[in-house]
């Protein structure tokens, strides 16, 4: 094992004389006294290895001894990730004593003597590559797949399997032989360092199915697709994290990964208390079971927010493998690219824009592209869509976590101040934001399909009312209500309707909060029809509140069950607003 | 300070700048603190076999053959009982006159929570003043700033805030502040008769300014001290945060780190999150609320430090002098309490959430009616109304003077939307109007 002593501290970064091999990325540990403080290499020079230390580094000396454990930074992949809260570089935070958590404090992140009840799934005898299933265990509601470990290479023939029963995590499951005729055992545990993408899959397709989320203003106006990207830049206090946890709740995914990077510790606390209670809408059971949480908030060691988001997307990679459709939701990407600005400030590297690290774009863009839908060997397909949200400085999106984030992420979801102040929720400006999905044909062929005929076209067309009645109110607020033609308050009063009707959703209704695509389709052509609608007004006062009666009785569907005899109820009263439209204007 | 026997001096120093110097020595601590010729310094390098101070009273007048003692210690604190109704400076000491306090030493730097060790804040803090309690409510094991002006008096807001809310316990950081205000926290806090279950660590404009980066660790360490040992209620207040980021950024300069946004370090999120995120409600009882105070410039909020404290706090409270009325009031708008939703309704009366949303409303109406009158247009007669109510709304409720509970706050909402308005115009729930709605006087 190699060795080395420390001689320069500056803050977290070590510079560490060694006696031997060292690797780039490389884990060490200081010792001090009984702690075991961890550090990985991030740059080496003759015999001296610089190291970032994941804790601060009061109270070291030069001089202080180092041992090198030959790995990269990994993690345990195994049944018993989900319901866990782990810190940074995956320690179980459950199982850590006390209410602090001391320097150098490490706690398993799977115990290994837990027992699951394991079903073989192959033969002896049989060929098997990394990522090949050999059994399964129930872990909640999920069948957890054994695989054979990513590392093992080429093909490994199976020997031994265990039978059906209930095994710990440290017992062996099975043994195989490789090419060269070496044995190996095998655990229902594997680790996988964290930087290196998990790649058993044959092959990555294009995005094409829709990931619901259940928010209108993205399913329907700015989809996000099964194994896409996404990105929710956002000054302070217009809701990203109000948005990012709403669409932990609602979304339809198998798996969820959540990454709290660098952000204020109560927010996670909230969600260690409600999604112990809070409903699953995909499965009936609770939020928990299928949700695994990442947490580094701010104040903990800063050079783990970069290792916690790698170590969210390897679980998700885990999962995918499997087959499972996973959601990583990361809060927020700033905080780990303003760590690395720390780092690399201090080993006095030219720096970029903002002082950020020059190759800040490329790890970003790297980070975006392991999300994906993918087809493993036997046909399974599995995916990890991604959403990171970002915190530009000052509010201002021209900096270059954005910038970088805006070049990779194929769905753009503004949060708005303006409708922030206005309590217009979820603060997703429509026509800002994007979904580059939506030109993808893949995507289109899919709605037309699983949606309706022309749905794209309607999508775009609520998007043009939506523009119109901008430039409508723009017109009205220069020259005044009495100063412009009828028409520019029916378009200003459409675009009202579509807003307050359609992407405005009550996050704290129990029945708005999460709209079915169907429901979606229905609301969406319905808004739409009553925009095309022949309508005769005599002043602007009547445009106004012929709309907000139409308003009205929208938001009573909205807070309505879907087809529940309420919801017809308003539906038709729809139709009777126009009829006493049409007699006020013929009287 | 004098050198213990057997302790070395060093007495060769190789490079010195305006705030650090450089010397070769062995068996040193990161962070360990250092006397250079009796001057209060920090070991914040080690390379090799040289050490860099900081010292905290600048370099003017060493030599470079000044005498450096060592320690052996990183910055540490003496907690007992007996530190309440105390005052320190920056490394400690006591600047009261008294004696030194006796107990235990403990490093100031202090170990994080784990999350999920916390308990979700829940529990009113109320200050008697209704921009806070009303429109912005606060709980205890919450963080949150006072954004304002130079010119605002927010020392006195705070000491005013500190006073009336319900805590077990108050500790200063004062941080650069005027020594006029320290006298004013002194004066008031002993007028008050609640002197003695105060703690003061105070580095005032006349002090170097490194030495203000020492308090908030001394502050947090002494909150910790009696929320986990003694399950106290701690309130921390901290004035003034933005002159310790600019602290932050003369060292930074001084160590050749390149800056980032207006020339803060790249830093000082993490800088300001390690302190703010100190708040938390432990599960034992005991609790920290920090109130802080973070002067703009020229109201900016888009300036590094208060964008990244408004990232790191769960709200914040603007200070603002109503133009009307000449009084100060914390701006219904732009002020924000993350953490109220966990009491409004439930803790306090269940009108509370409407009838703060109405009248934020019609006072939103009446800015409205404002600019329309700035830009000519004619006012109408509901223009007029809201008019009179913002006036009524701002001496009888925002003013920071008045001192009034929770149920007040609320009967007085009320009174003044009957006052001014028919029920119609509230769009306030029926159930709330069939309880609470006044019956008109004549």
């Amino acid at each position: 094992m190699t060795k080395g002593r420390i001689t320069g501290i500056l803050s977290n970064l070590l510079q560490i004389e060694v006696n031997d091999t060292v690797r780039q990325n490389e884990i060490c540990f200081v010792l001090k006294g009984e702690q075991r403080l961890m550090a990985e290499v991030i740059k080496i020079t003759g015999n001296i290895a610089f190291a970032q230390l994941f804790e601060a580094g009061s109270g070291l000396q030069a001089g202080d001894e180092v041992e090198f454990s030959g790995d990269l930074l990994e993690v345990s992949l195994g049944p018993g990730l989900l319901s866990k809260n782990f810190d940074g570089l995956q320690n179980d935070l459950e199982a850590m004593p006390g209410n602090f958590i001391n320097a150098g404090q490490r706690s398993a992140a799977l115990n290994l003597e837990d027992e699951y009840a394991f079903t073989p799934l192959s033969e002896i005898g049989a060929k098997l590559k990394a990522g090949d299933i050999i059994g399964e265990v129930p872990e909640n509601a999920l069948s957890h797949k054994i695989m054979l470990p990513f590392k093992f290479e080429g093909e490994n023939e199976l020997i031994e399997i265990a039978a059906p029963g209930n095994y710990k995590l440290r017992d062996t499951i099975a043994k195989v032989k490789n090419e060269k005729g070496e044995v190996f055992e095998l655990t229902m545990v594997q680790k996988w360092p964290v930087k290196w993408p998990i790649k058993t899959y044959q092959q990555k397709f294009r995005p094409s199915e829709i990931f619901q989320t259940g928010l209108r203003v993205i399913d329907t106006l700015n989809p996000i697709a099964e194994g896409g990207t996404a990105y929710i830049p956002g000054a302070f206090g217009t809701g990203k994290t109000v948005l990012q946890q709403a669409i932990a709740k609602n979304n339809r995914a198998e798996v969820v990964i959540l990454v709290a990077c660098g952000e204020r510790a109560n927010e996670v606390v909230e969600i260690f208390h409600s999604f112990p209670e809070l409903e699953d809408l995909a499965t009936g059971r609770k939020l928990k079971d299928k949700t695994t949480i990442v947490c580094n908030t701010s104040n903990m060691p800063v050079a783990a927010r970069e290792a916690s988001v790698y170590v969210g997307m390897t679980m998700a990679e885990y999962y995918r493998a499997m087959g499972y459709k996973v959601l990583l939701l990361a809060d927020s990407t700033s905080r780990w690219a303003q760590a690395l600005r720390e780092m690399s400030n201090r080993m006095e590297e030219l720096p970029g824009t903002d002082a950020f690290p020059v190759e800040l774009p490329a790890v970003i863009a790297n980070f975006y592209g392991r999300a994906g839908k993918v087809q493993m060997p036997d046909g399974r397909n599995g995916s990890v869509t991604f959403l990171g949200t970002v915190s530009p400085a000052g509010g201002n999106f021209k900096e270059p976590v954005t910038e970088s984030t805006s070049k990779v992420a194929r769905c753009f979801y503004a949060l708005s101040q303006k409708r922030a102040d206005a309590k217009r929720y979820p603060a997703i400006d429509p026509l800002l934001s994007y979904s580059r999905y939506l030109d993808y044909e893949e995507f289109q062929a899919f709605t037309e399909e699983q949606i309706e005929k022309g749905w794209t076209d309607k999508v775009l067309k609520a998007k043009n009312i939506l523009a119109k009645g901008i430039e409508a109110r723009d017109q009205i607020s220069i020259l005044g209500d009495d100063s412009v033609p009828l028409d520019y308050h029916r378009d200003f009063w459409k675009s009202e309707l579509i807003d307050f009707a359609f992407i405005q959703q009550d996050s704290f209704d129990d029945t708005d909060m999460n709209s079915s695509i169907e429901r979606q389709s229905f609301m969406l052509n319905r808004v739409l029809q009553i925009c095309d609608r022949e309508q005769e007004f005599d002043d602007f006062s009547e445009v106004s509140s012929f709309y907000k009666k139409l308003i009205n009785l929208f938001k009573q569907m909205n807070y309505s069950d879907f087809d529940s005899d309420d919801f017809q109820k308003f539906n038709q009263e729809l139709d009777s607003v126009f009829s006493t439209n049409l007699q006020n204007t013929e009287a | 300070m004098i050198a213990s026997a057997f302790q070395p001096i060093y007495t060769q120093i190789k490079a010195l700048t305006k705030a650090t110097c450089t010397l070769e020595a062995g068996g040193v601590q990161y962070d360990e603190l250092a006397w250079v010729d009796g001057r209060s310094a920090q070991v914040i390098r080690v390379e090799g076999k040289n050490v860099t101070l900081q010292i905290f009273s600048g370099t003017e007048g060493l030599g470079t053959n000044a005498q450096v003692v060592f320690s052996g210690k990183a910055p540490h604190l003496t907690l007992s009982p007996l530190l309440a109704g105390r005052y320190f400076n920056a490394f400690g000491k006591a600047i009261d006159g008294r004696d030194e306090v006796q107990g235990d030493e403990r490093d100031v730097k202090g170990q994080t929570v784990n999350p999920v060790r916390r308990q979700l804040p829940s529990e009113l803090l109320a200050t008697g003043i209704a921009g806070i309690d009303l429109n912005n409510t606060l709980v205890t094991g919450q963080k949150i700033p006072f954004f304002a002006d130079p010119d605002q008096p927010y020392n006195r807001i705070l000491a005013e805030v500190a006073l009336r809310a319900d805590s077990d316990r108050i500790v200063l950081g004062g941080m650069g502040i005027s020594h006029d205000d320290f006298l004013m926290f002194q004066q008031k806090f002993e007028a008050s008769g609640a002197g003695d279950k105060i703690v003061s660590y105070i580095n005032t404009s006349e002090d170097p300014p490194l030495e203000r980066l020492l308090i908030p660790d001394l502050v947090c360490t002494t909150a910790e001290y009696f929320a986990v040992e003694r399950q106290e209620k701690v309130l921390v207040l901290l004035t003034d945060m933005t002159l310790y980021a600019d602290a932050l950024a003369i060292v930074s300069n001084k160590m050749d780190q390149i800056p980032s946004k207006d020339a803060m370090p790249g830093s000082l999120y993490s800088d300001l999150a390690r302190i703010y995120e100190k708040a938390v409600q432990f599960k034992e009882g005991g609790s920290i609320t920090i109130v802080a105070v973070t002067t703009l410039n020229d109201g900016d909020i888009t300036h590094a430090i208060p964008d990244n404290t408004g990232y790191i706090t769960e709200g914040q409270l603007y200070l603002k002098k109503d133009p009307e009325t000449g009084l100060t009031i914390i701006d219904p708008f732009r002020s924000l309490s993350r953490l109220k939703q966990n009491v409004i309704g439930t803790k306090t009366r269940e009108d509370h959430p409407q009838v703060m949303n109405a009248l934020v409303r019609l006072y939103a109406d009446a800015s409205e009616a404002r600019s329309k009158k700035e830009n000519g247009f004619d006012l109408n007669e509901y223009d007029l109304r809201v008019l009179k109510f913002a006036e009524a709304y701002t001496r009888e409720l925002l003013d920071v003077q008045l001192n009034i509970g929770t149920d007040e706050m609320l009967d007085r909402g009320w009174r003044l939307m009957s006052r001014y308005f028919e029920v119609f115009e509230l769009g306030i729930r029926q159930n709330l109007i069939d309880k609470y709605w006044p019956e008109k006087t004549a």
